[in-house]
């Protein structure tokens, strides 16, 4: 069991430095990497907007409901919004998100070219299959962070409408919340670990699909255990880079 | 011309091929025949450089593939066109971009000339109005030939096909056996298929190799294959009756 998770954890690797091996042609990237711009990051703004805006109400609003005792100051519900937003709900909660639909899409793609032998037709022509399939997702998924800036800036939106107009506070006070004690290093932080879910994002998905074996029906189950081994490791590396970087 | 020098493949203990020796002939249809687990794709799949033979020789008119450079190696691939048995098109793509895939990702040819060619070989295969449709939208013989098209639009040497026509009706069967062929003559191309349809070996059976457990069992022409009196080729070939009342009739007018 152990061994087999090991050799696993072995040919991960090698998958990434194969990945670099043998470039395909300048031309025909370019058109790739549009495409899994357009697939992976323009395709999945609409629902991290959604999700963020309302994530980011609901976190105004409980916060306001716990601060019942009048001497603690309202300006405290913009100052946990925003903590709560950028640290984990934006960064880690949206990759979770991401790991099911980007990371779904990319192993059943991948996947279903395994089996239709699509994969054995590029090995063929001499085209470096990893390269062809998995360079275009990692440097559309350099965008990645972009999508994470967004979703704070609607989580933050959202916990401020949800305040202001829901009767919880008024503006001034959340927004001094906002500005208070306002730390740099964890917008650094908070975008070290997108920029590193990226990656996990893009890469475990594809090890899943590249390396399936059987039929139709294996796509499906390929799918669901790549969800799970993305979203745990997202979640481990997650606790590790912050015992990192914030301690 | 391919020649074969006792090639030997093993999984783990289990020995798939255990030493064939062969010549794959220029403008002929070579076919490898055998029973269901006999080798026929490791075998070509070990042409194909897919797999890498444990011992033995693969060359391609002298060049012997395992001793080549990486270059030298990437320039035979693109003298290589393959057939899967599943068509195996690219199904983000029409049926235009398919086929002029191999043009765009190995040669410097323009857009204008790449099209001329892709054109050319669409209308080769009998494919008309379906260049800008998507596979799924393909009968499985259209995806064939698109298949078909694909491989030898960058005009290959070497054409290898995986069981051309498993999963068509024998009709189109026969239309792509004889396609297949047509192509092999009006190009001198060295090609390999690899079937266990016996319509196929009476159609287009230049040469056969037939394959028993990973021993070359027997050679020939499909004039020779009705007359042997090979046991396992007997056996494989007559194995229904309609074939064993055929094996009959043709002796007797031989006779
Ligand atoms: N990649 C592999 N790993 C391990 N064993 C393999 C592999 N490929 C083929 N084999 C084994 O090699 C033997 C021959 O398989 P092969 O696919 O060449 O048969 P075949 O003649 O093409 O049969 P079919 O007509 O069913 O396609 C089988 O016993 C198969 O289990
Ligand atoms: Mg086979």
């Amino acid at each position: 069991m152990l061994v087999r998770y090991l050799s696993q954890i072995g040919r991960y690797f090698l998958m990434l430095a194969e990945i670099f091996r043998k470039p395909t042609k300048w031309s025909v990237m370019r058109s790739l990497i549009f495409k899994e711009i357009d697939d992976l990051i323009i395709d999945s703004l609409g629902i991290v907007a959604f999700i963020s805006f309302f994530v980011g109400g609901v976190v105004a609003i409980q916060t306001a409901l716990n601060l019942t005792n009048p001497l603690i100051p309202k300006y405290l519900i913009g100052f946990a919004t925003r903590q709560s937003i950028i640290l984990e709900f934006a960064p880690t909660f949206i990759s979770i998100i991401m790991a099911g639909k980007m990371g779904s899409f990319i192993t059943s793609s991948i996947g279903t070219m395994r089996v239709t032998e699509q994969i054995d037709a590029l090995e063929v022509m001499g085209v470096n299959s990893l390269n062809y399939l998995v360079f275009p997702k990692l440097i559309a998924l350099l965008l990645y962070p972009f999508v994470i800036g967004i979703a704070m800036f609607l989580g933050i939106s959202g916990g401020f409408i949800a305040s202001v107009y829901g009767g919880f506070g008024n503006s001034t006070d959340f927004i001094s919340g906002l500005q208070m004690e306002f730390i740099p290093f964890h917008i650094t932080y908070a975008f070290i670990k997108t920029f590193v879910f990226a990656l996990i994002l893009a890469t475990i998905p594809s090890f899943h699909g590249y390396y399936m074996k059987g039929g139709a029906l294996e796509v499906g189950k390929a799918s669901t255990v790549s969800f799970v081994w993305t979203s745990v490791t997202i979640i481990l590396v997650n606790y590790i880079l912050t015992q990192l970087l914030l301690t | 011309m391919i020649e074969v020098k006792n090639v030997e493949k093993s999984f783990g203990d289990a020995k798939v091929l255990k030493g064939i020796t062969t010549t794959f002939e220029t403008g002929k249809t070579n076919l490898i025949i055998g029973q269901s687990g006999s080798g026929k794709t490791v075998l070509l799949k070990s042409l194909l450089g897919i797999h890498t033979p444990d011992k033995g020789t693969i060359a391609f008119d002298g060049r012997i593939y395992t001793e080549l450079s990486d270059a030298d190696k990437r320039e035979l691939r693109t003298e290589i066109g393959m057939v899967f048995q599943g068509s195996a098109l690219f199904d983000s793509m029409t049926v235009e971009e398919n086929v002029g895939f191999p043009l765009k990702m190995f040669t410097t040819k323009s857009a204008a000339e790449i099209k001329e060619r892709v054109n050319f070989v669409i209308n080769r295969v009998n494919l008309q109005n379906a260049n800008l449709k998507k596979p799924s939208e393909l009968s499985g013989g259209m995806q064939k030939r698109v298949a078909i098209a694909r491989a030898i639009v960058n005009n290959p040497k070497y054409l290898f096909c995986d069981e051309p026509n498993s999963g068509l009706d024998p009709k189109t069967a026969i239309v792509i056996d004889n396609l297949i062929q047509e192509i092999t003559k009006e190009y001198n191309i060295t090609t390999v298929i690899n079937t266990h349809d016996m319509n196929s070996v009476m159609e287009i059976g230049e040469k056969i190799v037939f394959l028993k457990e990973g021993i070359l069992a027997w050679e020939g022409s499909k004039k020779e294959i009705f007359k042997t009196d090979n046991e396992a080729v007997v056996d494989f070939v007559y194995s229904s009756n309609l074939f064993k009342k055929i094996r009959k009739a043709q002796n007797k007018e031989d006779e």
